[in-house]
Order: structure tokens, then sequence, then C-alpha cells
């Protein structure tokens, strides 16, 4: 019996389209969701030493203050604010707005460009604060 | 044709038996976060690599540790939902993708578990 799967035409897959605004923050949407549930640990290893006493915390702190540690954190604190803001597009979406192709298309840029902002913001902030 | 009753559609909730639960939980904690995280973001710029005492100082503040654990529930539950959603888009063999979802389970409640506790034992005890 002759293999009829194997001559079925295939249906295009992702290389065949031209590679979008929209189509790129979706897939960082869904990249930096998941960096973020690893980086839960950076939170858990905060808060347990906090609660572990001084030395602990001391050494979390010293790690986190490293250079390391503060590239981390900064990356961290981008895909947060990535997340965040294009969860927002998701909700505006879910409640049926912002389907049109200019805008969803702008948006799409608008919510990259503003993550990088906010996170330089939040940093610069942080680093007068200090 | 649908063969299908009304009745028994509401009751099926589809092929998954859960009907649109994880969309609306994924939606629901998401909104919760957006304020709690903006508090959180706000929290940490002011105390972040601060010292030991100022920092489980303000740990323990009950509004704080009220926030800290909403925040937690909310995080861990978001997050258990959509690592579910990548394993089942892009796991195709049943024993690995069955592995990888208890997996994501335990890891999201261990982590919460963990962090929940230190919230409570900071702001209870110091």
């Amino acid at each position: 019996m002759a293999n009829v799967t194997n001559n079925r035409p295939l249906s295009p897959h992702l290389q065949i389209y031209k590679f979008i605004p929209t189509m790129a923050m979706s897939i960082v949407h869904r990249i930096t969701g998941a960096a973020l549930y690893f980086g839960t640990l950076l939170v858990a290893a905060w808060l347990i030493a906090a609660a572990s006493g001084e030395e602990y915390f001391n050494q979390v702190n010293w790690l986190f203050g490293s250079i390391i540690g503060q590239i981390v954190l900064f990356g961290y604190t981008w895909a947060l604010l990535h997340h965040l803001l294009g969860g927002l597009r998701h909700i505006m979406w879910d409640i049926g707005y912002g389907f049109e192709k200019e805008f969803s298309t702008m948006l799409a840029k608008a919510n990259l460009v503003a993550s990088i902002a906010l996170t330089v913001l939040v940093w610069a902030i942080v680093l007068i604060v200090r | 044709m649908d063969m299908r009753t009304p009745l028994g559609k509401v009751r099926g909730l589809g092929s998954a038996k859960s009907g649109t639960e994880h969309f609306w939980r994924v939606r629901t904690t998401s909104l919760a976060l957006v304020p709690l995280l903006l508090f959180y973001i706000v929290f940490l710029i002011a105390y972040g690599g601060r010292p030991y005492a100022e920092v489980v100082g303000a740990l323990a503040n009950p509004f704080v540790a009220t926030i800290n654990g909403l925040t937690v529930i909310a995080s861990i539950i978001h997050m258990r939902l959509g690592m579910e959603e990548i394993i089942q888009d892009y796991i195709h063999s049943e024993i690995t993708k069955i592995v990888l979802l208890i997996l994501n389970a335990f890891f999201s409640l261990a982590v919460g578990g963990l962090c929940l506790f230190a919230v409570l034992k900071i702001a209870f005890a110091g």
C-alpha cells in the first residue's frame, strides 16, 4: 500500500510569510513570559534571603549588586515591562478593539520602544535614588 | 450538522472538559497583576539593594506584605497557565508532555510556597 500521507500537500508554515512587527512581538511576548517564569527564582531568592537572616540577605544582595547580577536584573526588568505592555495589548484585543492593520502594527512597534524606554527610566530612577 | 443539544454543549465544555476556564484565569490574573506589579516595581526601586534591616522593616509592613502575598499568588497561577500553554503548543510526545506539565505545576507551587512562606515569616516574625 502506497504511503498516502507523504503525498499530501503541506500547508505553508511560518517561513513563507513576511516577518512583520505583530508576529515579532507575539513571539517576544511568549519568550519574555517564559523568561519571567524562571525569573521568579530571583524574586524567591531575594524574599527567602530576607526571611533567613542578615547573612544570607547580604550574600544575595551582593550577588544582585555584581555586574552580572545587574545585567540579569536589567534584562528581567525589560522582560517584565515588555510582557506587561504586551498583556495590555491582549486585554484590548480581548474586549474587541485594536484589530486594524495599521493600528496593531503601530502598537507592536510602540510596545518594543516603550518597554525599552521604561526599563531605562526605571534604572535611571534607581541610580538617582541610590 | 451539529447533533449536540444546547445543554450537552454547556455541560460537556468541549473536548478539554474545562471550557474557557484556562483562558479566563489567564486574563483575570493578568488584570490583577497590572496594579500589583506596578506597586512591586515602585517598591523595588525604593528598596532594592538597601540594607537588611531597612528591607525587612518595609516587607513587614502589613500593606506591603498583603500586596506581596497577592502578587505571589496571582503570579504563580498566571505563570503555571502560561507555561502550560507553551508546553501544550510545542511538545507533541504524550509522555514528555505529561511529565513537563507535572514539573510545571510542581515548580510553580514550590516557588509560590517558598515566596509565601518568606513573606509571612517576615510579616509575623521579622
